[in-house]
């Protein structure tokens, strides 16, 4: 495949495209898609098809568009019309409706203003092709400059080149821990001495509440191989492995097809571009252990392993896979590597705060109006996150907490509200950038009861290989179980307190170090509510049921 | 050199050659070990001694090391699942959302916890622990398909139906 020939593809796919009058898009992500969305795009088809319409209109299957909570999403196109909550034939009419509005006016019922902040204030780069190109579809891919950047990496750039302008973004991996991917790159491309390397893709997506590389995966598959494929020419890798949750099934099919349709074309496999360079990659799939994020971990569940860290160093980038120097990043990370290709690494150093450049992939879920996907500028405050993206709290209550990353993170109060959302502001608050996952906590969630919720996770997922882990976090459990239920004295809390540094200091891995983050955040933030469990036996939120909700029954009765 | 000798299926069940299918197409590695055992558990529903048995003797490694990975990683059952499955996610989204409540709707109805199945091997309840669909909390997988914004009488009623045979 050289570069001719791939504009020819985009050429073609576009005219045969621009050759229908109206383009429909309905959202096959998996939250539209058990909203039933299939079955619309299917409606939609069918009433097409009873008018006749079928040749100047075209229904397609895209990605996510973001807004889950309003699902199923549809838009129309060129006018750019978005439609909210629709339902199947079965149950509606809205996709005749739909249809038989299409060249006259659209349906006031459905219509979602596309001009929501929701959407105007997010800036994407990573999900810029999500919810308008259909996953499946390789050429759909490549009118959207897909895979100008590995063509351009092969052969118009040395592989130092390459890691140059990945410095020059100021990339970091987007996996949580922010370390700067350029030197990552750089590392292993000097790792070793001559032989095997390999390349992975961290796609093992297990912070509860965090669904970001999901919908990568299922939105635009292509974006992630080809970012993997221009890191392996960087590094100088032939073998690839892209290690998956099994709890994903649509995004393993829809990257089983994008890894198939770029081997067709000659995108991945032998001899890229004319060129010298090779690169295959596999799947492998994930069997739910949390600890198999940790890079280490990782690597021996690819080996076939039980997916349990051994110390570093020597880090993966010396000796990872069966021993050879690997490159291990995340989904987010490598998708974000074709347009610092194709734009520079200055472009997207524009974007974003000092130390945190270019965006963020948020997955906003809990008690926020518009819970989905966003993408926004590194160093957008929270505030704008929740209010202005997010619409605020439902229901009339009062803003609590947001939980960043997941079981290895902490909760951000109110007070930090107007502080930018970026890796350093983040860990100087007590909690850190993580995946994505950002939960919204109203006075519904007892924080105590949250801090339980995440030891209670840490526990059945440690790994048992370090007693400080392995022990620990069942001790900081029940220490936590003992203050929800009423039944803890103050001792008890500094004990827990000693545990969580001794945990923190002593784990092997990342899943014990940072095991304790949500209890010393919580601690941080929200001492009172620990204090009137413990000394009150009471629980304001009235969310731990065995202990006296005297307080709430009264306000009730009041 | 040494000669792979044949290791023949347990029985005569079709579905031993869909699992020698994957075994082929990894060359009968030992690395292949977690593949392998989810295309036993994708065709068999679960794990059982006699399949660990054959997959260690068709990949070389000991039995303790076949046990060991299936019973570290989550996803893998040893347990036979009911006819119907019931996923509740426990993600911290649904968490807040309310899927505790979802639990004990199933639990009064079902008289089941996380990770048991009926006395009349209907209705098998397990929890997940995140399945990525936080923009639907609190969430479910109803026989394999996802229900977004589920509220406990749903869950009742989805186990009235399942416990009565009338699915």
């Amino acid at each position: 495949m050289t570069h001719e020939e791939l504009q020819e593809i985009a050429r073609k796919e576009k005219e045969r495209q621009q050759g229908f009058r109206r383009k429909v898009h309905v959202c096959m992500a998996a939250a539209c898609l058990s909203q039933r969305s299939d079955q619309v795009k299917a409606g939609i088809e069918a009433r097409l098809k009873e008018k006749n319409l079928e040749g100047g209109c075209h229904v397609k299957g895209v990605g996510c568009m973001g807004l889950c909570a309003a699902g199923p999403l549809v838009s129309v196109e060129p006018d750019g019309t978005l439609y909210q909550n629709v339902r199947p034939s079965d149950e509606t009419t809205d996709t005749a409706d739909i249809v038989d509005g299409l060249d006259s006016a659209p349906v006031p019922r459905l219509q979602l203003d596309p001009n929501l902040p929701f959407f105007k204030a997010q800036t994407k780069i990573v999900l810029e092709n999500s919810g308008k190109i259909d996953p499946e579809s390789i050429e759909d891919y490549i009118t959207q400059s897909g895979y100008e950047a590995l063509l351009k990496a092969i052969t118009s750039m040395t592989s130092a080149e390459v890691i140059d302008q990945v410095s020059k973004s100021g990339l970091r991996g987007r996996g949580g821990a922010g370390y700067p991917t350029g030197l990552k790159w750089s590392t292993v491309s000097k790792a070793g001495n001559g032989g095997m390397k390999y390349v992975i893709c961290n796609a093992d997506e297990g912070d509860p509440g965090a669904f970001m590389d999901r919908s990568v995966l299922e939105s635009d598959p292509q974006r992630v191989l080809e970012g993997m494929a221009i890191a392996a020419y960087a590094v100088g890798a032939s073998r690839g492995y892209i290690y998956v949750r099994a709890e994903y099934p649509l995004a393993i099919k829809r990257l089983k097809t994008a890894i198939k349709q770029a081997e067709k074309l000659g995108l991945l496999g032998d001899k890229i571009g004319e060129s010298n360079f090779s690169f295959h990659i596999d799947i492998r799939l994930g069997a739910g252990a949390f600890v198999c994020g940790e890079e280490t971990a990782l690597i021996a569940s690819v080996e076939g392993k039980r997916g349990q860290p051994r110390s570093r160093p020597p880090y993966p980038a010396q000796q990872g896979l069966w021993g050879a120097p690997t490159l291990i990043n995340n989904v987010e990370t490598f998708a974000n590597v074709p347009p610092i290709i194709r734009n520079g690494g200055q472009w997207y150093a524009s974007i974003g705060t000092e130390k945190s450049k270019g965006t963020k992939v948020f997955a906003l879920a809990g008690r926020v109006t518009n819970t989905g996907l966003i993408e926004v500028p590194m160093g957008m405050t929270l505030r704008d996150i929740i209010f202005k993206l997010g619409g605020g709290i439902p229901g009339g209550r009062r803003f609590k907490a947001a939980q960043t990353g997941g079981p290895s993170g902490g909760c951000v109060p109110e007070q930090f509200l107007d502080m930018p959302v970026d890796y350093e502001s983040l860990a100087k608050v007590g909690s850190i950038m993580g995946s994505g996952g950002l939960i919204v906590m109203d006075d519904s969630s007892c924080m105590v009861d949250v801090a339980k919720f995440f030891m209670d996770f840490c526990q059945s997922e440690s790994c048992g290989k370090c007693v400080p882990c392995r022990v620990g976090t069942v001790h900081m459990h029940n220490l936590l179980e003992k203050i929800t239920h009423g039944k803890a004295t103050a001792g008890d809390l500094e004990l827990l307190e000693s545990l969580c540094d001794s945990v923190k200091a002593t784990s092997l891995c990342g899943l014990g170090q940072t095991a304790p983050n949500p209890v010393l955040s919580t601690l941080l933030y929200f001492r009172d509510e620990y204090l009137q469990h413990i000394r009150e036996q009471k629980c304001s939120a009235g969310v731990c049921a065995t202990i006296d909700h005297s307080a709430e029954t009264a306000e009730v009765k009041a | 050199m040494q000669v792979y000798q044949a290791v023949t299926p347990p029985s005569e069940d079709k579905r031993w050659r869909i699992v020698e299918g994957t075994m082929r197409r990894h060359g009968r590695q030992p690395d292949s070990l977690i593949e392998v055992l989810h295309t036993v558990q994708e065709s068999f529903g679960y794990l059982d001694n006699q399949s660990l048995e054959f997959v260690a003797r068709s990949l070389r490694l000991p039995y303790s090391k076949v046990f060991g990975v299936a019973t570290f990683y989550h996803f893998f059952s040893l347990k036979p699942k009911g006819f119907h499955t019931c996923v509740v996610c426990t993600g911290t989204a649904c968490y807040i959302k309310g899927s505790p409540a979802l639990l004990k709707s199933v639990e009064q109805e079902a008289h089941i916890k996380p990770s048991e199945t009926t006395p009349d091997n209907q209705v098998s309840l397990l929890t997940a622990r995140c399945i990525g669909s936080c923009g639907l909390a609190p969430a479910v997988v109803f026989d394999g398909e996802i229900s977004g914004k589920v509220q406990p009488e749903d869950m009742a009623k989805r186990m009235r139906r399942w416990l009565h045979h009338d699915a």
